[in-house]
C-alpha cells in the first residue's frame, strides 16, 4: 500500500493549485460575464461592483470555509468512530439542523413576533444552527456516563435521534403548505446562493475556530486508531480528544448547514481520497482535507451557477452527481483496502 | 370628450414618466399582465413560472421564483424587477436592493378585485397607469360577464374535486384558501373538499366522501390525454359520481389558477365545462 502513496508535497501542491484555480474561476465566472480585473482599467457601475464584492466574494469565502469545515468534520468523525462510513450526520448535527430549519420554515409565521423581528431574514439559519447544537448536546449526554463517552452508544443514539428528528420533520412536512414544501426541498438540496457578508460574518469565526482547533486533535486521533486502551497507555487524554472532536464537528457542521443547507458527500469523499493518496495519519489528513474540501466546493459552486445560467442548480445535486462516479472510479482503480 | 382627454393623456404618458426600460418579471401572472399591457418589448427576463404567452419563453429564465440567485438576476441587467408575493429568498432580494435595482412586489389574491389590483400595480410600476386602467376595466368586465352567466346557472351547484397531482396513485386535492377553490366558486361550482386549507394528499376515503360530480385536473404537456384516463382508473375516483359519469375537466394550470388577465376567460371556460347542458 505504502508504495502507491504520493509524496505529500506533491499532493499539497496540487491541492493548492486546485484551490487557486477554483478561486480565480469563482471570482471570474458568473451569469453576468464580468471579470474581476475589470475595475483595474475601467470604471465599473454600482451593479457590477455589487456583483464582484457583495455577491461573488462573500460566496467564494463562504464556499471555501464551508467546504473545508465539512471535509474536516468528515475526517474527524471517521477517525473518532474508526469507521469509514462515519460522517457528521452521526453526531446528530445533520438531523438536528434539518429539524431546526423545517421548524423555522413551516412554523416561522407562528413564532413570537419579537423573535421574528430580532432574527429578520436569518430565522432559518439560526434555527438550523440551534437545532444542530441541541441534538449534539442530547447525544453527548446520552452517551456519557461517569466521565466516559461511549462511542458505540453515541453511534446508536445518533441513529435513533435521526429517526426521531425525521419523524417530527415528516409531521411538519404534512402540515406545510405548497410554498413551504418547495422551500424545504430546496433547503435540503443545499445552495450557496444566499451568501452575503452578514452570513459570512456569523459563520466564519465558528468555522475558522473549528478548523484551527483540529491540529490539537491529530495526535490523539492517530493513537486512538489503535484502540482506546492503547491510546490511554500512550498517555493520550482520550476523553478530551473525543470531547474536542465532537465539539469541533458540531460547531463546523452546524455553521455550514445553517448557511448553506444540506450539502452532503464532501465529508465522506474528501478524506477517503486523501487517505488513498497520503495515508491515514491525521496530522496531514486534517489540513489537506480542509484544502481539498474548500477547492472542491468552490469549484462545484462555480459550476452550479454556470450550467443553467441565469438560473442555478442546487449544489448538493452537483456534488453527488460528479463526486459519486469519481469516487467509485477511484475505488475500482485502486481496489484498495480503505484504511482509517 | 372624456375619450379625447384619455387619448391625449395616453399620447403624453410615455413622456411624463421616466420609464425603466429593462424589466424582469418574476411570476407567471405578472408576466401575463406586462404582455397584456403591451409592454413585452421591455421584458429582459422571466422566471420558470412565466410561460404564457409562448413568446416570453424565449426570454432568459432566471430560475424558480422562490430560489432566485442574485448574480443570475443581475446578469439580465434589469432596472426594475416585478415580484409576485412570495418570491425570494429574502437574502437575494436584500442583495438586489443593495445593488440599486428597483423591486416592486405585487400582492397575490384569488378574487376579481385582486386581479384588478394586480393589473393596476403592474401598470403603475411600468409607468403606464392609463393603459392599466383600460386593461383593468376590460378584465373586470370579462369577469363580471362570466360571473353573471355562472350565477344564473340553474339547479344545484356541481361538486368539483380539483386534483393538483397524481403521483403513483397518490392524489393531492385543494381545500379552502386556494386558487382552485376560488376559481371553482367563481365559475358556479362547489369545492367538493372541505375541512382543510391548502393542498393536501387525499385518502381514498376522503375522495369517496367528497363525492365529486366533476374532476378538475391540470394539463401536463404531452401526458395530458393519458392523465385523463389515469384519473378515471383510480379505484377511489371510479366509485364517485364523477368517475362513473366519466366527467374529467382538464385545463392548463396557469390559465385556470394564475388569476391574471385571462381570469374572465378561465371562469367562462370552467363554467362551460361544469354546465355542458347550457352550451
Amino acid at each position: 500500500m505504502a508504495a502507491h502513496r504520493l509524496p505529500v508535497p506533491v499532493v499539497g501542491g496540487a491541492l493548492g493549485v486546485l484551490l487557486g484555480a477554483a478561486t480565480v474561476a469563482s471570482l471570474s465566472l458568473g451569469a453576468s460575464g464580468l471579470l474581476p480585473w475589470e475595475p483595474l482599467w475601467r470604471e465599473i457601475s454600482p451593479t457590477e461592483r455589487a456583483i464582484l464584492f457583495d455577491i461573488r466574494l462573500p460566496r467564494l469565502l463562504l464556499g471555501a470555509l464551508v467546504g473545508a469545515g465539512l471535509a474536516v468534520s468528515g475526517a474527524l468523525m471517521q477517525g473518532l468512530f474508526r469507521n469509514p462510513l462515519a460522517d457528521p450526520g452521526l453526531v446528530g448535527v445533520g438531523a438536528g439542523a434539518g429539524l431546526g430549519a423545517v421548524i423555522a420554515i413551516v412554523l416561522g409565521g407562528a413564532l413570537p413576533a419579537a423573535l421574528r423581528a430580532a432574527t429578520g431574514i436569518y430565522l432559518v439559519p439560526i434555527f438550523a444552527f440551534a437545532g444542530g447544537w441541541a441534538a449534539t448536546l442530547i447525544l453527548y449526554r446520552v452517551a456519557s456516563a461517569r466521565g466516559q463517552t461511549s462511542i458505540a452508544t453515541m453511534l446508536l443514539a445518533g441513529i435513533v435521534l435521526g429517526a426521531l428528528a425525521g419523524a417530527v420533520t415528516g409531521l411538519l412536512i404534512f402540515a406545510a403548505d405548497d410554498a413551504q414544501l418547495r422551500d424545504l426541498t430546496f433547503w435540503g438540496l443545499g445552495s450557496l446562493a444566499g451568501a452575503n457578508w452578514p452570513k459570512l460574518a456569523a459563520a466564519a469565526p465558528i468555522l475558522i475556530l473549528g478548523l484551527l482547533s483540529t491540529p490539537l486533535l491529530a495526535r490523539g486521533l492517530d493513537a486512538m486508531a489503535l484502540g482506546e486502551p492503547v491510546a490511554r497507555h500512550m498517555g493520550v487524554p482520550v476523553e478530551r480528544v473525543k470531547r474536542g472532536a465532537i465539539l469541533a464537528v458540531a460547531a463546523m457542521t452546524g455553521a455550514s448547514v445553517a448557511v448553506s443547507g444540506g450539502i452532503g458527500f464532501l465529508g465522506i469523499v474528501v478524506p477517503h481520497i486523501l487517505r488513498l493518496a497520503i495515508g491515514p495519519g491525521h496530522r496531514l489528513l486534517l489540513p489537506l482535507s480542509a484544502l481539498f474540501g474548500a477547492a472542491l466546493l468552490v469549484a462545484a459552486d462555480t459550476a452550479a451557477r454556470l450550467l443553467v445560467a441565469p438560473a442555478e442548480l442546487p449544489i448538493g445535486i452537483l456534488m453527488a452527481l460528479i463526486g459519486a462516479p469519481v469516487f467509485l472510479w477511484i475505488l475500482l482503480a485502486r481496489r484498495a483496502h480503505l484504511e482509517i | 370628450m372624456t375619450r379625447l382627454f384619455l387619448a391625449l393623456l395616453l399620447a403624453f404618458a410615455p413622456l411624463t414618466v421616466a420609464a425603466q426600460e429593462r424589466v424582469l418579471s418574476i411570476g407567471g401572472s405578472l408576466t401575463e399582465v406586462v404582455v397584456a399591457l403591451g409592454q413585452e418589448a421591455r421584458l429582459v427576463g422571466r422566471d420558470t413560472t412565466s410561460t404564457y404567452p409562448e413568446t416570453v419563453t424565449d426570454l432568459p429564465d432566471v430560475g424558480y421564483m422562490r430560489q432566485l440567485s442574485p448574480e443570475g438576476v443581475l446578469s439580465v441587467r434589469p432596472d426594475l424587477i416585478l415580484l409576485t408575493e412570495g418570491a425570494g429568498p429574502p437574502e437575494t432580494l436584500a442583495t438586489l436592493r443593495s445593488a440599486g435595482v428597483d423591486l416592486v412586489t405585487v400582492a397575490e389574491g384569488h378574487s376579481p378585485e385582486a386581479v384588478v389590483a394586480k393589473i393596476r400595480a403592474v401598470a403603475q410600476a411600468l409607468g403606464v397607469a392609463q393603459d392599466g386602467e383600460i386593461l383593468a376595466a376590460r378584465v373586470a368586465d370579462e369577469i363580471a360577464a362570466a360571473r353573471a352567466a355562472a350565477v344564473q346557472a340553474p339547479g344545484p351547484k356541481p361538486r368539483v374535486l380539483f386534483l393538483l397531482s397524481n403521483s403513483g396513485g397518490r392524489l393531492t386535492g385543494s381545500g379552502s384558501d386556494t386558487a382552485a377553490q376560488a376559481i371553482i366558486a367563481l365559475a358556479g361550482g362547489e369545492n367538493a373538499l372541505t375541512g382543510f386549507a391548502g393542498y393536501k394528499a387525499l385518502t381514498d376515503e376522503a375522495i369517496a366522501s367528497a363525492a365529486p360530480d366533476v374532476l378538475l385536473v391540470m394539463e401536463r404537456g404531452a401526458a395530458g390525454p393519458q392523465a385523463k384516463t389515469d384519473y378515471r382508473s383510480h379505484p377511489a375516483i371510479a366509485a364517485t359520481p364523477a368517475g362513473q359519469a366519466g366527467r374529467v375537466v382538464q385545463m392548463e394550470g396557469m390559465f385556470l389558477l394564475g388569476f391574471g388577465p385571462r381570469t374572465g376567460q378561465a371562469i367562462a371556460a370552467l363554467h362551460g365545462a361544469l354546465y355542458p347542458e347550457l352550451r
